[in-house]
């Protein structure tokens, strides 16, 4: 279970502040599919990187699978983010100059896992993306959606409670977005908690439920059909 | 992980392979400069008989002029030479166990007739007591030194340096062979293994490098034939000298004087000793300056003497400068190179690597620089010592001896390997820390979006 209470944080430049979430609270239950929206600039970006333990928060208290993150060091948030966390990025984040199977490989690195351990992991997660037999491919030589399925593959290897994808989508085409949006429905179904910054309004509708975020605080939780019904572009208006 | 990271390393240098030359470059560079000097260095600051320095003492005393000290410069010390009755009482005494009077000659080496097979060829000769070959411990390829009784006589025998039994009779066996020096016929006793002492301790006056003698002769020849010095010798007394027997008995100092004392007692004795010889000889009008009698162990004495001269410390200096700036710029290439790359630190930092992970990954690869920048480092320094020794082997002829001790001391030994080694290695691992920390400190979080 991820749990956010009145968090807030600033970005200080000279004598600007920029208030990137205010007393943002948020509940994400195991085995939830949770999809994050808001016009850009909303802080919707900020929110998955402190979610994700990428960055700090100033205020409030945020809890990740039962452990208070706040007061946690470098290593041992990032342990934590190596064991609960996979990341899923619009621009895909692969290593250029490892092919698949040592992409795979580097959480698994961070862990400090035996290789032939390692080496059943990389090959599950290939396998469930339909890129086993791609693991000698380098980045460059995949199509769009390839890439992103090898980065999901990459989240997935270290068998994580929760994905945190940003646009995920974003770099794709239609055909290829909803290939990838199956995906994660399918790693969803199978127990993985997944929470989904975006702008694409099908993938919003497909979650479980959608968090809708403005100026860094939560509008509204409600699913998407519903918010569709009550007048989503009105409310998601900047 | 240190495999995996030197693989990301490898990784790393094929992606950048201009920028990671220029690194190494920059590295070996001053590393070669620092080799090159800092091999000099230890061969000139090195005690070439260091497992008996502290038994073995130049003896000095001060003969000086009463108004001034022989050396201006370093007034507190006194001549570095003797007086030949002083060196002659100091070899009278049973107190050392060994006892080396010397000075450096010269003479024509020839054949015995005509049919010796050799033509005749000037030569540098010590002239010396028997001492010098045990006390020094000088390595003999065949035969041996002359007996003590030897140098009184003295008897027509003489010792060949390696080179010169090369020069002569091709390297073979020569003890027994009768050959002339200068009009003299003398028997060959000796042949010395290599010996090259550098620096050349027991008589620095004419180059501190300068090669060994070619030929060495009994102490008395000195006398009996009225040899000429080829060393330095310096007077203060305006006494008249007009022939060899004047010279030897003036102030003028021209002998070196060692000798061997195994003990603090023995040392004890001897400096007493001296001080009494003095002291008496001030009441017979000699000595006028305050009594300074010295003593002077090996390392001492080279210091003393200014072997390791304040240039070469500057050069050394300067090197480790120029050492300075090549790593400052690596530094600057380091973080250039890092920078570069932060969005992949980025990515590692999400998908679990710690700061540290981050950091000790950098370094690894801030250590495959250092060991190329060693390796190339270790070229540049022995082409540079290579350059070294063919620019002596091309200057004036007439300064031969002393530039075949430079050219002995421009060449690389285990210790300037190990030097180069460990210098490339910490000093570039010193450099990559800052831009291995800046790297390991930046948030992911930025590098990721922007991707």
């Amino acid at each position: 279970m991820l749990e956010m209470h009145n968090i807030s944080k600033i970005f200080r430049a000279d004598l600007i502040e920029t208030h990137a979430l205010r007393d943002f609270s948020l509940t994400v239950n195991a085995g939830e599919f949770v999809a994050v929206t808001g016009p850009s600039g909303s802080g919707k970006t900020t929110f998955l990187n402190v979610a994700g333990l990428l960055e700090g928060f100033d205020t409030g208290k945020y809890q990740l699978d039962g452990s208070d993150v706040s007061r946690l060091s470098d290593d041992e948030r990032s342990r934590l983010r190596n064991e609960k966390i996979g990341f899923i990025f619009q621009g895909f984040n692969l290593i250029p100059d490892l092919n698949i199977y040592d992409n795979v490989d580097v959480p698994l690195r961070y862990r400090r896992m035996k290789a032939h351990e390692r080496d059943e992991r990389i090959k599950s997660a290939l396998d469930l993306v339909g890129l086993g037999s791609r693991t000698k491919h380098m980045p460059s030589q995949l199509s769009g959606g390839q890439q992103q399925r090898a980065a999901i593959a990459r989240a997935l290897a270290g068998d994580p409670k929760f994905l945190l994808a940003d646009e995920p989508t974003g770099n794709l085409d239609s055909l290829m977005a909803r290939q990838v949006l199956d995906l994660l429905e399918q790693i969803n179904e199978m127990g993985t908690t997944i929470i989904m910054v975006t702008h694409d309004i099908e993938l919003a509708r497909r979650a479980q439920r959608n968090v809708h975020v403005v100026d860094g605080q939560i509008s509204d939780f409600k699913s998407y059909e519903t918010r569709a019904t009550e007048g989503f572009a009105a409310a998601a208006a900047p | 992980m240190i495999g995996y990271y030197f693989r990301l390393a490898l990784a790393s240098f094929r992606r950048t392979p201009g920028l990671t030359a220029l690194m190494v470059l920059a590295v070996a560079i001053g590393i070669g400069v620092c080799v090159m000097t800092l091999t000099i260095y230890h061969a000139m600051s090195g005690n070439p008989i260091w497992w008996k320095s502290d038994q073995l003492y130049a003896v000095t005393l001060d003969n000086w002029d009463p108004n001034e000290p022989s050396d201006k410069e370093r007034p507190s010390l006194p001549p570095d030479q003797l007086t030949y009755r002083d060196a002659e009482m100091i070899w009278s005494s049973d107190i050392p166990k060994h006892s080396v009077i010397m000075f450096r000659s010269g003479g024509i080496l020839s054949g015995q007739n005509e049919q010796a097979g050799f033509d005749p060829v000037q030569v540098l000769t010590r002239v010396t007591t028997t001492d010098f070959f045990s006390m020094f411990e000088v390595p003999f390829a065949f035969g041996n030194a002359w007996a003590a009784s030897a140098d009184r006589g003295p008897e027509p025998i003489m010792v060949l340096s390696h080179e010169t039994n090369a020069k002569l009779f091709g390297g073979q066996n020569s003890v027994g062979r009768t050959i002339r020096w200068n009009d003299r016929e003398f028997r060959i006793v000796g042949v010395l293994a290599p010996w090259q002492p550098q620096p050349k301790f027991y008589d620095l006056n004419n180059g501190s490098f300068d090669e060994p003698e070619e030929v060495y002769i009994p102490w008395k020849w000195g006398e009996t034939l009225r040899v000429d010095t080829y060393g330095n010798s310096s007077c203060w007394k305006p006494d008249p000298i007009n022939s060899f027997e004047e010279f030897m008995r003036s102030e003028c100092v021209w002998i070196q004087a060692w000798v061997e004392l195994p003990d603090s007692s023995a040392r004890e004795r001897m400096q007493s000793m001296l001080d009494a010889y003095t002291d008496n000889e001030r009441k017979a009008g000699r000595f006028p300056r305050p009594r300074n009698n010295r003593l002077t162990d090996v390392g001492q004495w080279l210091k003393d003497q200014r072997v390791v001269q304040s240039d070469n410390r500057v050069l050394v200096g300067l090197a480790f400068a120029f050492l300075a700036v090549c790593l400052i710029n690596t530094i600057g290439l380091l973080l250039a190179k890092f920078l570069n790359g932060a969005a992949l630190s980025g990515v590692r930092r999400a998908l679990g690597a710690s700061r540290r992970d981050i950091f000790t990954q950098h370094m690894v690869e801030v250590s495959a620089i250092a060991v190329g920048g060693a390796v190339l480092g270790l070229a540049f320094g022995a082409l540079g010592l290579a350059g070294i020794r063919a620019l002596y082997s091309i200057t004036a002829v007439g300064a031969a001896s002393a530039n075949a001790g430079y050219r002995g001391l421009a060449h690389m030994d285990l210790s300037s390997y190990v030097t180069a080694v460990v210098l490339a290695i910490v000093a570039t691992l010193i450099a990559g820390l800052y831009p291995a920390w800046r790297i390991g400190r930046l948030a992911p979080a930025v590098y990721l979006k922007n991707q």
